[in-house]
């Protein structure tokens, strides 16, 4: 699906940035480098004959989430922590062992699969339509329960950011 | 270089940003970073599921991917909440120092 050398350069980009989110000092450049990575990904969306989900991808994580650590990294002023990239020698190593380790198994999975081959040239509607048409016939209810998941999460939040009075055991 | 692009390299591109945001994880010590190596977990899980969708000409995953994003808002939401909440007793988002609970 899609052209080689796009797919490539859009890797390359998606790969450089998640790895500038995990080395950078500053959280802000985390974040921007989150979002560079977020807008690759939906380039990629839209490669996959998935518009809408692209759109979607670009409107919640890279605006309003991103958007979301911005505005909290600013509020605390947690730009820069000391030793960020902390943690004992032993630790980094453990770390650095276990992500190899993990992609060996990954790459053996892969390697055994059989899922391999080119892409079905059958159609596929990933615009709101088909898309909206699926969500409400066959995923009704799971989209009903995700209601109440947001609810949950708008109640949980503004009970966690409620300020005590000082004094008043609230 | 092959002239398609099979479902592989997605498989592949996706188990490479996996692998980083699971480092992530584990290497960095700002609560808030390792939310974002927890959304680029998901993003990388995102990706498979389109990639798969198309390979099989089934729009159920992106109908997961779009359930997928809501729990990843809903999840950032408290959990920044949270972190604003630890930030106020603590006056420290790192980690390390957030060992109320140690024995």
């Amino acid at each position: 699906m899609g052209n080689p050398i796009l797919f490539l350069i859009l890797a390359a980009i998606a790969i450089a940035a998640a790895l500038g989110m995990l080395l950078s000092r500053n959280a802000v450049h985390s974040a921007l480098f989150l979002v560079l990575n977020f807008v690759t990904v939906a380039i990629l969306y839209i490669v996959l004959n998935a518009p809408f989900i692209a759109m979607v991808q670009i409107t919640v994580y890279a605006g309003a989430i991103v958007v979301l650590f911005l505005f909290v990294i600013m509020l605390l002023g947690a730009e820069r922590l000391a030793g960020v990239r902390g943690g004992s020698l032993w630790q980094r190593v453990l770390a650095l062992v276990l992500a190899v380790a993990l992609l060996i198994v990954f790459g053996v999975l892969l390697l055994q699969g059989d899922v391999a081959g080119p892409f079905t040239t059958q159609p596929l509607d990933g615009g709101p339509v088909g898309l909206g048409l699926r969500l409400f016939e066959a995923y009704m209810l799971p989209f009903q329960v995700t209601g109440v998941l947001l609810l949950a999460a708008i109640i949980g939040v503004v009970v966690l950011g409620h300020r005590r009075k000082e004094g008043k055991n609230a | 270089m092959p002239s398609t692009v099979t479902i592989d390299w997605y498989v592949t591109l996706s188990v490479i940003l996996f692998t980083i945001g699971a480092l992530g994880v584990l290497l960095r010590r700002n609560a808030i970073i390792i939310f974002m190596s927890v959304e680029l977990m998901l993003n990388s899980a995102n990706l498979l599921f389109v990639a798969f969708a198309r390979h099989l000409a089934d729009l159920d995953g992106q109908v997961l991917v779009f359930f997928v994003i809501t729990v990843a808002a809903a999840e950032v939401a408290v959990g920044l909440a949270l972190i604003v909440a630890i930030f106020r007793t603590k006056r420290s988002i790192n980690i390390d120092e957030i060992n109320l609970m140690k024995g």
